[in-house]
């Protein structure tokens, strides 16, 4: 996904590069390795632990962050590959005026138990209802289903979502 | 009292929201792996590429000698301990000694300043292998010239709680048989008898956080923050191996991403406790999916059963025979074979029955629990048997489940408790769910099935609530949150006990220095237990208030006001505690606890031209007692649900010569949102006859045993009766060619 113009300008101290790039709308610019995950340097570098490490092979979905609003599984990122874009994380989402009534809707249907995969569903589901507007529950079904979650049995998040989408169950 | 004397329940009954659920919806909530303790180092574990081999050395200088190691443990470390640990089996060292028993098995581990550094040790480290023969499947290890896994006489754990434990038989760790009535003379007057071999794949847990434990050693004090169930009994088994007091090693259990078994007992705790002992620093070391797939796994299974009945519909007898799959230690696999002997006559009203259940070692990753552990494994065979006589007598099978099934106060099992749930009730609950008598279209049945798993546990639980001087109130009990929500269940039944509002109770997670004991969390005994212990500590906290009220009406608004009173000033606090305990005479002093009642119901369709089994819908039945929160038991039957459908249609660990073929979730498929039924229906039965606090019983182990019973019965109903699990299209589809072949496709 390394893009010419978001291609890392500098090298940074040895063996490092600089990256810059919005992460939850401010603007950072760190030293990172080149083989450096995104999963890692939010986690690391940042202290941003709302993304999580599970399955290491873009199946589950629970380290997803959106890249330009974009989900994009940050276990599998290099942080190199974001320079100069948008990346938001589920604690940036938390901030945003929007986020309240994803957090109501997921209350109310209690779609979530563990939590250990909830952050990326989330943020699967604010790019899911602005970018492709699902209008049936089959939408949305597909839609998530690069997010897995093992506890819920997914029926209160597909609940919690058609309300979010105002698509009748 | 009565119950028309009780005054209503406020918060109980109530579908208040998750008490977590802000934390965990903002990324906020602390996992293991979310926490940096100063100083910590990485951890990370070499593991035996061979199922079964003898390790003749292991060099690591080289690795010792890399920049940023901080030290490598083996075998050697361990000569001051005696170094076997096993909650139920003490027949596992912290890493390999002289020999590996399956593949993956720890053999070194590295603490290093980062991870990399750590990566680059383990492939530092040189180790020396002779391969032995592998007894890779259950056939291999019961055979004449099998290889023996373990030798010298079996050294029971601290919590078998399975009696007096039989000496192993060769490859046979454990056996646990039941005898019932003249079997072989009942079988001779039957009209009609089903017998088959049928087998059950091993499954992963997925706990979507891997194990991960942070430990750190200083002098005789060992501190562990981890991915465990049951931090009490880890802190036993921790003392005892390192030989130090209990209240010496301190346990500490923030939120868990998911258990489902996986992270019952002792996991990964021994070996990062010995690693932090040699590294004098806190270390980590947290668990790829693959490791944690050979850390712990379900059972696979094998079994022959037989059952016999009627041309009216009585059932007789039934004979069953199974092995299970413990892999190259023991963990759970005694207290999942126990289970499974009893779930698997099922809760008919036999005139007789035989259970043998063994629990075999192979080279193959340790099994363990996994939700409703020996009831998954057997209900399936056993309801399937129960269609297959109903088909050839002509009747209907919910008819022979309501003619046969035992009913509330019947005896189950020689000295156990009797059934305390309506299982006709539910069955015909489930079964009108999925439209039992509509018509069928072509290509499609319906299966109801009934099963019970012997729930609880040991039934010992302790809390504490304090009212705090500002009327907050706090609980303390050391009942893990793995998502199924105890810590809003205890709240809720905190506030109503004390009559404040549930956002007024918070509920702590465990720390074993302040928290007080809970035996574990699973068989489903939370609320039941440790809830009635919450319970009971807050009564204690409104006796003491009544006391100082002397006569005044309490008024939960202004708790402060009396504890000012009281105390003279605006602190102070009043501390309950409430106990669970085996005693005495009454429901918990006979066990199980309570039966967990497994009812389910499903409706399937199956394309014959791919075998793909389609799920249309599905019910299932939790039977709670009491729902203190009714939203929340729906949704662990629903998690439960699609556990099952998993278990039932894919879900499969491959071994071949003891090497896990698909050890990542592109090889391993969970259910997805793609896999939910178009109907998933959960009914929740409320009858007050469940022995913890209101009347309530556990639940959300049930479905998953019930879910793939019923879509295997659903499946024959169409004709395609399967005796191996998962129900993949191929096997499916292999099913339909064979029964063509026999003239029986289409039926």
């Amino acid at each position: 996904m390394a893009q010419e113009a978001g291609a890392p300008g500098r090298r940074g101290a040895v063996g490092l590069v600089i990256v810059e790039l919005q992460l939850n709308g401010r603007a950072v610019r760190d030293d990172v390795a080149p083989q450096a995950l995104l999963l890692d340097y939010l986690r690391e570098q940042h202290g941003l632990t709302g993304a999580k490490r599970s399955c290491d092979v873009q199946v589950c979905g629970t380290c997803t962050v959106l890249v330009d609003g974009l989900p994009v599984s940050s276990c599998c990122t290099l942080v190199a590959d974001v320079h100069g874009r948008d990346v938001l994380t589920i604690e940036g989402f938390a901030e945003l005026p929007e986020f309240e009534r994803f957090e109501r809707a997921f209350v109310d249907h209690a779609a979530l138990q563990c939590g250990f995969c909830t952050g990326g569903m989330l943020l699967t589901t604010k790019f899911l209802l602005a970018e492709s507007r699902p209008t049936t529950s089959e939408e949305i079904r597909r839609g998530l289903s690069g997010n897995l979650c093992r506890c819920t049995g997914y029926h209160g998040i597909v609940e919690a979502v058609a309300e979010l989408a105002g698509v009748d169950q | 009292m009565s119950i028309l004397e009780r005054p209503p329940l406020e918060q109980v009954g109530r579908s208040v929201p998750r008490r977590d659920a802000h934390e965990k919806l903002r990324g906020a909530a602390q996992f293991v792996g979310d926490f940096v303790v100063p100083r910590m180092a990485h951890g990370k574990v070499l593991r035996s590429p061979f199922a079964h081999a003898r390790v003749l050395a292991v060099d690591v200088s080289e690795a010792e000698s890399l920049p940023g190691v901080v030290c490598v443990l083996t075998g050697d470390d361990l000569a001051d301990l005696d170094p076997y640990w096993g909650h139920a089996i003490k027949d596992r060292p912290i890493v390999a000694l002289d020999r590996v028993r399956f593949a993956g098995e720890p053999v070194a581990a590295v603490a290093a300043e980062d991870e990399a550094t750590a990566a680059a040790a383990l492939n530092a480290i040189r180790v020396e292998y002779e391969e032995l023969a592998i007894a890779g499947t259950i056939e291999q290890a019961l055979a004449d010239d099998a290889p023996m896994l373990h030798d010298g006489p079996l050294r029971p754990g601290l919590f078998h709680g399975l009696g007096e434990l039989p000496p192993r038989e060769g490859n046979v760790c454990y056996r646990y048989r039941i005898d019932r009535g003249e079997l072989q003379s009942v079988f001779a007057r039957a009209d009609l008898v089903v017998e088959g071999d049928y087998s059950f794949p091993a499954v992963y847990q997925y706990a979507m956080e891997t194990h991960t434990v942070v430990a750190q050693v200083e002098g005789e004090e060992i501190t562990v923050w981890s991915t465990c169930q049951h931090p009490f009994l880890v802190r036993a088994e921790l003392a005892d191996l390192f030989a130090v007091p209990l209240a010496n090693v301190r346990m500490v259990v923030p939120y868990l991403g998911g258990g489902f078994g996986s992270k019952s007992y002792t996991k990964m705790e021994p070996l990062t406790v010995a690693l932090a002992r040699k590294a004098g620093r806190p270390v980590r070391i947290q668990n790829r999916v693959d490791e944690s797939m050979v850390t712990t796994r379900r059972h696979g299974m094998h079994c022959r059963m037989r059952t016999a009945m009627t041309n009216e519909g009585n059932l007789l007898a039934r004979e069953v025979d199974c092995w299970f799959d413990t892999g190259g230690y023991a963990d759970n696999g005694p207290r999942v074979t126990a289970t499974a002997g009893d779930a698997a006559p099922g809760p008919y009203r036999w005139h007789a029955y035989r259970v043998d259940a063994r629990c075999v070692y192979t080279n193959t990753s340790p099994a363990g629990s996994y939700r409703a552990f020996g009831a998954t494994h057997l209900q399936w065979i056993g309801e399937s048997q129960i269609d297959e006589l109903a088909r050839r007598a002509g009747l209907d099978p919910l008819a022979v489940r309501r003619e046969n099934l035992c009913r509330p106060g019947d005896e189950l099992r020689s000295g156990a408790k009797p059934l305390d749930a309506d299982l006709v009730g539910d069955v015909e609950k489930a079964a009108a769910a999925v439209g039992w008598s509509e018509p069928k279209a072509a290509n499609v049945g319906r299966g109801v099935s009934v099963g019970l798993l012997a729930a609880g546990a040991h039934p010992v639980s302790t809390a504490i609530v304090r009212l705090e001087a500002d009327g907050q109130v706090v609980v303390l009990v050391g009942t893990t949150e793995v998502g199924q929500g105890p810590r809003t269940v205890f709240a809720q039944i905190a506030a109503e006990e004390l009559g404040v509002r549930v956002e007024q109770v918070t509920v702590r997670g465990t720390d074993t220095s302040f928290t007080p004991y809970d035996r574990s969390t699973g068989a489903s005994r939370s609320t039941t237990i440790a809830g009635l212990a919450v319970q009971r500590a807050a009564r204690q906290v409104w006796v003491q208030l009544e006391e100082i009220a002397a006569g005044d009406p309490l008024d939960p608004a202004a708790y402060p006001q009396l504890l000012r009173r009281h105390f003279g000033l605006a602190g102070g606090e009043l501390i309950g505690s409430g106990e669970v305990a085996p005693t005495g005479t009454g429901s918990y002093a006979e066990g199980p606890v309570f039966w967990e009642v497994c009812v389910g119901a499903a409706e399937v369709e199956v394309d014959p031209e791919t075998g793909v089994v389609r799920v249309r819908r599905t019910a299932t039945v939790a039977d709670v007692g009491r729902a203190i929160n009714p939203q929340l038991v729906q949704r662990q039957d629903e998690g439960a649900t699609l556990q099952g459908l998993g278990n039932a249609l894919f879900e499969e660990m491959v071994f071949e010569d003891g090497q896990l073929l698909n050890d990542t979730l592109l090889d391993y498929r969970v259910p997805s949102f793609e896999d939910l039924p178009d109907e998933m229906t959960c009914v929740i039965v409320e009858n007050e006859d469940g022995p913890g606090p209101y009347g309530a019983k556990g639940c959300g182990e049930g479905a998953l045993a019930a879910v793939p019973a019923a879509v295997v019965n659903a499946l024959a109903d169409i004709g395609v009766p399967m005796q191996e699990l998962p129900l993949t299209p191929e096997r499916v589809w292999r099913r339909i060619q064979t029964l063509t072949e026999e003239g029986k496709w289409p039926r």
